[in-house]
């Protein structure tokens, strides 16, 4: 199989865009851009136990004077709700990439649930939603996303649809 | 079990922070930030009115952006458990500049006064040890003292557990308006071309 290059596509468009802290909560969609982060001298990449302590250090890199995103998965954007307050009321700008779930081809039942309420949750705590489709428009999303939350201090979220990523497969006996 | 909660909560805050100079501080909501205002409001105090379990991360945050600044994030035992994933996060990141201190009352005080784990049985300052974070428990006037320029000047991450007594508050009450703590904040730090 060849390696996508969306991935790598979004990750110099975080360079592009001044982007200096990135926290994660691990997703195979997001593998490539962990990794690129992690190699990154001057980004500092920061693994989290839940998504939503990414929100509430997102904030404090803003008021430290950086920039930052969020990378997750959507079953993740449920942990967000409250924290997202904190940017929501404090007007403070950031990108959140998620990678979907529960939709498409997905093979997991328990993903239906959060995946399908994502781009509601966020929505009605007051996040933008850009939504992607195809592994062409990642990139020029992503950059349009960054404009969008820092030009007028709001909090964006980039669905990155299974259609990009590929439907996650499960068979008996992989290793993963 | 802390032996005995005698320090005084808002004397003890104030202790801590009277030298404070120009480094950074996050309050957490409830208690915190009623005693980060009480002992002196400061354009570098950024208050918490919400957030809940955010604290630390956001102090962490503004550590990260911040490598040459002291960062110090108040907050509450509620708060602090509710946030005990961070404590692991922080605990791996290992910013040396970032010091939490807990005030420690083993209640959730804003809610009517009901106990919270801290007052049967769990140990913050043996969480954040067990996360790699450096902690101290504070319970008497001599480990006040001892800990004060530690707080500015030890290696971080560093937790003070701050055991007071389990009573609540005397209530203070600093501006809510979010974009104006955050540009207060952001000015005082960053000057004011940060807003351009």
């Amino acid at each position: 199989m060849s390696v996508p290059a969306w991935p790598d596509e979004l990750f110099e468009e975080l360079v592009a865009g001044d982007v200096r802290q990135v926290a994660y909560v691990p997703d195979a969609g997001h593998k490539r851009l962990i990794e690129r982060s992690l190699a990154a001298p001057g980004i500092e990449a920061v693994s989290l136990t839940t998504e939503e302590e990414g929100v509430a250090m997102l904030a404090g890199a803003f008021l430290g004077g950086q920039r930052g995103v969020l990378l997750l998965q959507s079953s993740g954007v449920g942990n967000c709700i409250n924290m997202l307050s904190l940017p929501a009321e404090c007007r403070i700008p950031m990108l959140m990439i998620v990678t979907m779930r529960g939709e498409w081809g997905e093979f997991n039942p328990w993903q239906i649930t959060m995946g399908q309420g994502t781009q509601a949750s966020l929505e009605a705590v007051g996040v933008l939603v850009n939504r992607v489709e195809s592994a062409a428009d990642v990139a020029p999303t992503v950059r349009a996303s960054l404009a969008l939350a820092y030009n007028t201090g709001r909090v964006v979220a980039v669905l990155l649809s299974q259609k990009v990523i590929g439907a996650k497969m499960f068979k008996k006996g992989d290793t993963k | 079990m802390s032996a005995s909660r005698t320090l005084d909560r808002r004397a003890s805050v104030a202790q801590l922070l009277r030298h404070r100079g120009e480094s950074l501080l996050v309050s957490g909501l409830g208690g915190p930030t009623s005693d980060a205002y009480g002992v002196g409001d400061h354009p570098l105090t950024f208050y918490l009115w919400g957030a809940m379990g955010g604290a630390a991360m956001v102090g962490l945050g503004i550590a990260l952006a911040q490598p040459t600044r002291r960062v110090i994030v108040l907050t509450g035992d509620g708060e602090m458990l509710m946030g005990m994933g961070s404590l692991a996060t922080i605990g791996v990141k290992k910013p040396a500049n970032l010091a939490i201190v807990v005030i420690d009352n083993g209640l959730y005080a804003e809610t009517g006064l009901q106990e919270a784990h801290t007052a049967r049985g769990v140990d913050l300052a043996a969480v954040a040890r067990a996360c790699g974070v450096t902690a101290e428990v504070v319970e008497t006037q001599a480990q006040l003292d001892a800990v004060e320029p530690r707080l500015y000047s030890a290696p971080g991450p560093l937790l003070v557990n701050l055991k007071v007594p389990s009573v609540a508050s005397i209530l203070e009450l600093p501006a809510r308006d979010g974009p104006y703590l955050r540009s207060r904040f952001r000015t005082a730090l960053l000057g004011p071309d940060c807003h351009l």
